[in-house]
């Protein structure tokens, strides 16, 4: 726990920490006014990395934006390429077959995985830990040679088209997936919980560090394993199901204490949901076409407003589309969970150590591009 | 009856109630076409009100005491009928699959808002971010500034007449 508080200021100095700090895993700078350890203040300063994407998007057709969305959060890049195709095909009234809503799954679960494990790995750097990275970079290296062997890509994939995906998977993947469900089974009781999960220093360090009730989540909108890791059921693959997840039998980890171990232990379950996740949906793996028939390539929604989310690794993505009849979007809108997950980091994070605020700035899993776009 | 039904009651009777209109002159009957059912499978929400400028504190008000959190605000230029829309997107953290709207005309020569932060904090930055992009201002927002554009733009990039 930390120390007893200071009850007033005296002296105060302003400390920048980012845009280029290892800690903040990219171009994000904190404006921290700091009183001796203790944090008095601190400000995001956002905007270093943005692209004005939604402007981008009003300028092309709908597939135009399709590659651009992978470009925002490139850890889990499959989901925004989703999230973008629910939108339009609920816009354009297009049906998704089968197969290509399950390929559709296996492959945004590895890609959610893979985003976890890099956090994971990441996380663990920030914290003075080295080892856990070798391990979990091995895994994932596994999850992108199998994506890449059916997207072309290994971190920007554009895979997605809108009615179904744009390769069929093949035997060698299937085969692949299966192997690896076993190999990382096996390995996270054993290289994950053992050597990091019941470690004392990590305990120390994230164990009642950063905490955020129920309702703080609620007010500042935070979703995702934030809002999940303070006792919030709120997950948009059971909330508000799309895509096949219905059909899959999986649950959504809560943990109800709100602290950065809590964050922690709900990204590693999910990782194991994630593989009950795809070992299902390898086995249900209907036949039949991966793409809709008759999709016009340059699609005219009706006039409208639609709206769609889906869950990324990081929390609940969310476009807000406007059509206006023509053939690009009038508006796109994306609602990204870390801008709204960063934006009560300045309320949690006054008054703590500042070795503390970076263990608790980690444990919110930034990716700077998607808060920027 | 399930919890979404009833929640979608309760949510439609606060918002039909006179007493919203706190002003007083707005209107002494409610009005009820403001109010819209959604279908959930095509709009991906339930329930839209399309209110005035005055009326969005205590809209956003109801919506936070029946539990639902602010996921975010956006703003739409009409620039043919010289208006800006600005959307407000809600959902329930606790009853699945139950999203609101909350939609507001303005005029594009006067773009002004009552600011919700006092009510939702997460308005803070989705405020800032529309004001950073189309120029809307937020009446008693604690700090009105530019977010993701440098401090010293000055061009609202989402806005149609603008041309990089």
């Amino acid at each position: 726990m930390n120390l007893p508080r200071p009850q007033h200021y005296e002296e105060t100095f302003v400390l920048n920490l980012g845009p280029q700090h290892p800690a903040t895993h990219g171009v994000l700078r904190i404006k921290v006014t700091m009183d001796g350890e203790y944090v008095v203040k601190a400000e995001p300063v956002l905007g270093y990395i943005h692209r004005m994407h939604e402007k981008i998007a009003e300028q092309g057709n709908f597939a135009q934006f399709m590659p651009y969305t992978a470009r925002m959060d490139y850890l889990h890049a499959l989901a925004f390429n989703h999230g973008y195709c629910l939108v339009v095909e609920r816009a354009a009234g297009i049906e998704v077959p089968e197969r290509a809503e399950y390929i559709r799954v296996i492959t945004v679960e590895l890609n959610r995985i893979a985003s976890h494990l890099l956090w994971w790995a990441a996380f663990l750097l920030d914290l003075g830990g080295f080892t856990p990275l070798l391990y979990a970079f091995d895994d994932r290296e596994q999850i992108l040679d199998l994506l890449e062997r059916i997207t072309g890509s290994r971190l920007t994939y554009c895979y997605f088209r809108f009615g179904g995906v744009c390769t069929d998977v093949d035997d060698e993947f299937i085969s692949g997936t299966r192997a690896f469900i076993t190999r990382l089974r096996k390995r996270l009781p054993t290289m994950y919980h053992s050597l990091v999960t019941g470690n004392i220093i990590l305990i120390k360090r994230i164990k009642d560090i950063g905490i955020i009730s129920r309702e703080q989540c609620r007010l500042y909108g935070a979703s995702g394993p934030v809002a999940r890791g303070s006792g919030i059921d709120f997950d948009v693959r059971k909330h508000e199901p799309y895509s096949v997840y219905p059909e899959l039998d999986f649950d959504i980890p809560v943990y109800p204490d709100g602290d950065s171990m809590a964050r922690y232990m709900v990204r590693m379950d999910e990782i194991e949901q994630s593989l009950r996740i795809i070992e299902q949906a390898l086995d249900k793996l209907p036949d039949g076409p991966i793409i809709a028939a008759k999709v016009p390539k340059n699609l005219k929604p009706e006039a409208g407003a639609f709206y769609a989310a889906v869950e990324t690794a990081r929390g609940s993505l969310g476009h807000r589309l406007i059509c206006d009849g023509s053939k690009n979007p009038y508006r796109l809108k994306l609602r990204s969970p870390t801008f709204c997950n960063l934006s009560l980091y300045a309320e949690v994070a006054e008054g703590m150590m500042i070795a503390d605020a970076l263990a608790f700035l980690g444990s919110l899993d930034l990716v700077i591009p998607e808060i920027d776009r | 009856m399930d919890a979404r039904n009833e929640l979608h009651i309760a949510i439609t009777n606060l918002f039909t109630a006179p007493e919203q209109c706190a002003d007083g002159e707005s209107t002494a009957v409610p009005d009820t076409t403001t109010l819209k059912n959604l279908d959930h499978a095509r709009n991906g929400a339930d329930l839209e009100h399309h209110c005035l400028p005055e009326q969005l504190p205590a809209a956003a008000g109801i919506l936070e005491g029946q539990g639902l959190m602010l996921e975010s605000i956006t703003a739409v230029d009409w620039i043919e009928q010289q208006e800006f829309e600005v959307f407000y997107d809600f959902i329930h953290t606790d009853v699945a699959n139950y999203r609101v709207v909350l939609r507001c005309t303005i005029s594009r020569i006067q773009a002004e808002l009552p600011s919700l932060c006092s009510v939702f904090p997460a308005a803070n930055w989705h405020e800032r971010e529309v004001f950073d992009f189309f120029g809307i201002h937020f009446n008693s927002h604690p700090d009105l500034t530019r977010i993701l554009l440098p401090e010293d733009a000055d061009f609202y990039p989402l806005r149609k007449d603008y041309m990089p």
